[in-house]
């Protein structure tokens, strides 16, 4: 890589905390288009692995007492199940299966993101925009599905003064639009700023006397982005749930 | 470098995030997540990923987890009807063992009862029995002794005509026999 040779030329602290999140194709360095197989695609193809390995051959035996992946696949799926039904209620858990599927995506990827090396595709704005707004535009479009003309009552809140109402109403609207923006921006956001603190850190790693103090650092961050990894996840799903919610019964 | 390619769309984003422009030749923009030129491409593989982790959990592995579950929940339920309903046979027969016990008991005092009852009359029976062959004895007893008694006297008389007649011969006289019963009679009468 340029970079890197560049980065020995000048000699000192190298900071590229970015260069994790190139999207690079993997074989030869033509321009990339839309089919072309990127760092993206080998790690999009391989959450998709993980979610199979551990929700269909994990849980290949069927057995009664489950076996330790069989275990953890019924666990996300009791967590996410509940999640659904907790917060959408009875009637929101024919949509489970797009739920359980965003949460098994983002939290897979979340995961794979920390591996060293590996390419975190939920860092990209390119995909939290997508799932956010695949998350928007079916809550939308639900809503007026299920409640006609109704859903715009979710804007006008019937407890409020009747003078406030109209500002209310613009209060809520812009929020509702900000949704995807908010949606998308947390997690990606989350994402990559662990990933680009974890680099730093090892950017200082260059000077000897810092870098015991420096791999501690990294240590504790990975630490805590296991737990953002996992946190953030769940925030997308418990979002998309209550959004959902808001498209079923659009009552205050 | 694909990275060089697009470079020139990200100067000004790296510029406003303050990374130096030696820098900026060769690491391209600041935020490869801004780098729109590769957005097609990610949306697409993304895309992909989605609709196959949405058929993959919806057609298998959802159904399948589900049924795992409902089948643990219904053979709990079916241990826990079953252990109690075990547990209710272990009391009836509890009971049952000690109702046996407490009938076994009685009855085993009945028999007792009765058998002591049984003894009590034959020893009653048998005492009584007794008690009549020994009257029965007694009373044979009294009337021989009476009888000896009897004899003797009868025989008391005949000696003593026979000794008085034996006297009388002795003494030399002659008596009838008569004379010396009636005398003999009188003496003893008297």
């Amino acid at each position: 890589m340029a970079t890197e040779a560049n980065g020995a030329e000048t000699g000192g602290l190298v900071f590229h905390p970015m260069d994790q999140f190139i999207v690079k194709p993997l074989f030869g360095d033509g321009p990339i288009g839309m089919f072309t197989l990127t760092n993206a695609t080998l790690w999009l193809a391989l959450t998709v692995l993980a979610v199979v390995a551990l929700m269909v051959l994990g849980t290949s035996r069927r057995a009664i007492v489950p076996t330790r992946s069989q275990s953890v696949g019924e666990l996300a799926y009791g967590f996410v199940y509940k999640m659904v039904e907790d917060v959408t209620g009875k009637d929101g858990v024919k949509y489970f299966p797009y739920i359980m599927s965003l949460f098994m995506f983002v939290v897979m990827a979340n995961f794979l993101g920390l591996l060293p090396m590996s390419f975190a595709t939920t860092s990209h704005f390119a995909v939290t925009v997508v799932l956010a707004l695949a998350v928007f535009l079916t809550v939308t479009v639900l809503g007026f599905i299920k409640n006609g003309v109704g859903f715009l009552g979710l804007f006008w809140v019937s407890s409020a003064p009747l003078a406030l109402r109209p500002v209310l109403a613009i209060i809520e609207l812009i929020s509702y639009f900000v949704r995807p923006v908010s949606h998308s921006i947390r997690l990606a956001g989350n994402v990559m700023a662990g990933h680009a603190v974890i680099k730093v850190f090892a950017g200082f790693a260059a000077l000897a006397v810092i870098s015991p103090l420096s791999i501690v650092a990294i240590t504790a961050m990975y630490g805590l982005e296991i737990l953002v990894a996992f946190i953030q996840a769940y925030v997308f799903t418990i979002l998309t749930c209550v959004y959902l919610k808001d498209a079923l019964h659009p009552g205050h | 470098m694909a990275t060089e390619t697009h470079s020139a769309a990200g100067n000004g984003l790296a510029d406003a995030a303050g990374v130096d422009g030696h820098e900026l030749a060769t690491a391209g923009p600041g935020m490869p997540q801004l780098d729109f030129s590769t957005w097609g491409n990610q949306i697409f593989w993304l895309l992909v990923a989605l609709v196959v982790i949405y058929f993959v959990l919806s057609r298998v592995a959802l159904p399948r987890i589900a049924a795992v579950l409902a089948e643990r929940h219904g053979t709990i339920t079916n241990d826990i009807a079953r252990a109690d309903d075990l547990k209710r046979q272990a009391t009836e027969a509890e009971a049952a063992y000690e109702q046996a016990l407490k009938d076994a008991r009685a009855e085993a005092q009945a028999i007792s009862q009765r058998t002591r009852d049984e003894i009590k009359v034959q020893v009653a029976e048998a005492t009584a029995e007794a008690d009549a062959r020994i009257a029965v004895k007694s009373g044979e007893a009294d009337k021989a002794v009476a009888d000896i008694r009897a004899t003797a006297m009868e025989n008391v008389e005949v000696v003593a005509k026979d000794t008085a007649e034996a006297l009388v011969a002795a003494l030399g006289g002659s008596a009838d026999a008569t004379a010396i019963s009636d005398a003999v009679n009188n003496r003893m009468k008297g």
